[in-house]
């Protein structure tokens, strides 16, 4: 286990970190100890603003799929009766995952562009006149993707967490005269939380990490980290983008780390 | 159209002194090796051809390229008419480029664009080849072999004329030939003039000028593409139009021009006016037919299938002249012996025109397209090459139908298109600072 940590992470890693001292001429890259990648990538305005769009998905992304996952994992364990609909309904919240995540993404084109069966309806019903533009190739659209892919990645541990959950905790709160919105709040979101850190830690790594669904719904209008990455991959200016993916690297593990440090998973997890 | 003192000798300057000493002799000992055995190899295709047949079965050519060119049934034709086998595979500019670079054992025919050359030369990763060896070399269009057109105008140097990096003066060199000489980097495979493609049912009006991309009247209906190096050669064709700029070079930018491309591109997009920038030949097609987009950049064949869904698509030839972009095929420099013997006898194949009639039928042109036409009808050719209108219905490769009769290609014939070339897909010179540019404006 160890050794293929090493091999296929530990190893590649190294690489990556070693590139990001390379140096570069605009065609080659020649082995050599520089800093002028990260004093390229901290001295540009650019960074700053690829991370704070980055982020903002990242942080608009993770409200959303939260309140969609928790809200979902609610009603699957507490209020669906029996074990038989409940697994049933949970399979069904993985459905769409049997279709390719491109599919999935790019179904949403036709629907939301200007032309598209969405602006149809509305204006067929006489809601708006005009199309709504801001629909497609929009942080809008970019962000609808993004919650309809990254969903199930939150419902799955806190659905699993929740379900661990000792009924009769909630029976003796009721007893007790808790109102519901106590229970939850006192109750369940303390014991879920585990499966909340778990949930947050893949939708937000998955935010960080991506550049193809920043482009293709956004038609290209906004950018992401990786997606900067992405662009000097294509013209092989190595270099630049080691030293960027290190950067991000160190940033989503201190995303990550502090994620932890609110929620011990691995005590929680051994409970 | 100016004819400019060549600024590639920077470019080589920097990358010759460039690689360590240690990765150069090694590269330099393996490139000697297979041309010794490319040499002996050549005598023996002039006496004996096809005698080796018993190992030349066994051969397998893998050629990589865009889905454009590296096509599968260039491939089966080739494979049945040659004896051994050809293998297509395909790959997007920037994997290819990656791909050629790093894993260059995975390939053995090189299917690039031509200003790919600027990144393979300094690491010898093509095969100079002989140009006594290419049968049909003298017959190749000038605008390669010689840099001119055939009246002896010179083309267009903006960017990364295929010329300026067709030639080497001996293997090894680091450094193109400025003239023509014994030794071909690569063959013209398919090439074409891009412009700007427009919906006249929604435009409504006649399109002249590169300038409407910035144009405030198609405001959110406007497109280029994602590419930097491309998408940023269609905005300097847009703001040199509009009398913004005047560009030097608009191929190869200094800084200062690039920042004001940039900026001014920035405002653009602040203002919407880009509805999107697309990144693949389906996602320009998509803009158009489903009418996100009423002007935008767009390659030939992209403009034809938006008409081939019965959606009215115009290739506008413009004032300004055309983007032009050219791909070449070239052997891997590890191919030696019967396998290198047999990359030649495939590139002579390639030029005898199956490939070319190919290809013409959608709206590319090649190497020597007087050799297409043995492969194509006359009102095909006329059509494609000549700017007549069709008599019957043009049809694709595939049977499916493109143009009706009556038609007339979009910009008419060969030389009126070819001939208008603007500037050609490039590398600059500061191609980071460009990159990190252009991130900047998608980050805006």
């Amino acid at each position: 286990m160890a050794l293929v940590l090493l091999l296929f992470f530990g190893v590649p890693l190294l690489v990556v970190v070693a590139f990001s001292f390379f140096d570069y001429d605009g065609i080659n890259t020649n082995p050599a100890f520089v800093w002028a990648n990260y004093a390229e990538l901290f001295g540009s305005k650019v960074t700053l603003a690829l991370y704070l769009k980055t982020l903002y998905f990242a942080a608009i992304v993770w409200v959303i799929t939260l309140l969609i996952g928790f809200t979902v994992s609610y009603f699957l364990v507490f209020h669906v009766r029996s074990v038989l609909w409940q697994m049933g309904l949970f399979l069904l919240c993985t459905v769409p995952f049997w279709t390719s995540n491109i599919i999935r993404m790019i179904s949403w084109i036709p629907f939301l562009g200007r032309n598209g069966i969405f602006n149809q309806a509305l204006m067929g019903a006489g809601i708006t006149h005009e199309p709504l533009e801001f629909l497609l190739f929009s942080d809008f659209a970019v962000i609808v993707a993004y919650v309809h892919l990254f969903t199930l990645f939150m419902i799955v541990p806190i659905f699993n967490s929740m379900a661990r959950i000792d009924r009769s905790l909630i029976e003796a709160a009721r007893d007790g005269g808790s109102s519901g919105g106590r229970i939850i709040w006192e109750i369940v979101v303390p014991l879920s939380k585990t499966g909340i850190a778990l949930g947050s830690i893949f939708v937000i790594t998955l935010v960080m990490g991506d550049f193809f669904v920043v482009k293709v719904m956004s038609g290209s209008h906004s950018a992401s980290v990786a997606m900067a990455m992405s662009n000097q991959i294509a013209m092989v200016q190595y270099p630049p983008a080691a030293a960027s993916a290190v950067l991000l690297l160190i940033i989503v593990s201190l995303m990550v780390a502090a994620i932890l440090r609110v929620v011990d998973v691995r005590k929680e997890l051994a409970r | 159209m100016t004819d400019k003192p060549q600024d590639e000798s920077s470019i080589n300057a920097t990358t010759t002194e460039a690689g360590t000493p240690a990765s150069d002799g090694r590269r330099k000992f393996l490139k000697t090796a297979a041309l010794t055995a490319g040499a002996a190899g050549a005598g023996m295709i002039d006496g004996f051809p096809l005698v080796w047949s018993q190992t030349t079965k066994d051969i397998k050519l893998v050629q990589v390229g865009g889905s454009y060119s590296a096509i599968k049934e260039i491939a089966e034709q080739a494979t049945k008419d040659l004896g051994f086998k050809v293998e297509m595979q395909t790959a997007p500019h920037d994997a290819l480029l990656n791909r050629l670079l790093t894993q260059p054992q995975s390939i053995d025919i090189a299917d690039i664009e031509y200003f790919f050359q600027h990144f393979l030369l300094p690491k010898g990763t093509l095969h100079p080849m002989e140009a006594k060896r290419i049968k049909l070399w003298d017959k190749v269009v000038p605008i390669f072999s010689k840099g001119e057109y055939p009246d002896g105008r010179k083309v267009s140097t903006q960017g990364v004329l295929p010329f300026e990096v067709q030639y080497l003066e001996k293997p090894g060199d680091k450094k193109f030939a400025t003239k023509p000489t014994e030794y071909i980097t690569g063959i013209p495979t398919v090439y074409n003039a891009d412009t700007l493609g427009i919906r006249p049912d929604l435009a409504k009006r006649k399109i002249e000028s590169w300038a409407e991309l910035l144009n405030p009247e198609w405001k959110g209906k406007t497109s280029i593409v994602s590419v930097p190096g491309i998408g940023i050669m269609d905005a300097a064709m847009a703001i040199e139009a509009r009398g913004d700029l005047k560009y030097k070079d608009k191929g190869n930018m200094t800084k200062e021009e690039i920042d004001k491309t940039i900026e001014i591109l920035i405002k653009a997009k602040k203002a919407g006016q880009f509805r999107a920038f697309w990144g693949t030949f389906d996602e320009s097609v998509n803009l158009m037919a489903a009418g996100e987009t009423v002007v935008q950049s767009m390659w030939s064949p992209a403009v034809t299938a938006v008409r081939s869904r019965g959606i009215p698509c115009f290739y506008a030839p413009l004032k300004e002249g055309y983007r032009a972009w050219a791909s070449c095929i070239a052997p891997m420099a590890h191919l030696k012996g019967p396998k290198l013997d047999a990359a030649y006898e495939y590139i002579n194949w390639y030029m005898s025109g199956w490939q070319a009639g190919f290809i013409a039928k959608q709206g590319y042109y090649s190497s020597v397209p007087e050799m297409a036409k043995k492969f194509m009808t006359e009102d095909e050719y006329g059509f494609w090459y000549e700017g007549k209108a069709a008599k019957g219905d043009i049809k694709d490769p595939y049977g499916n139908l493109m143009e009706k009769a009556g038609a007339v290609r979009d910009g008419g014939a060969f030389w009126d298109r070819m001939g208008k070339v603007a500037c050609w897909n490039t590398l600059m010179d500061e191609n980071r600072y460009m990159v990190s540019k252009w991130n900047e404006f998608l980050a805006s």
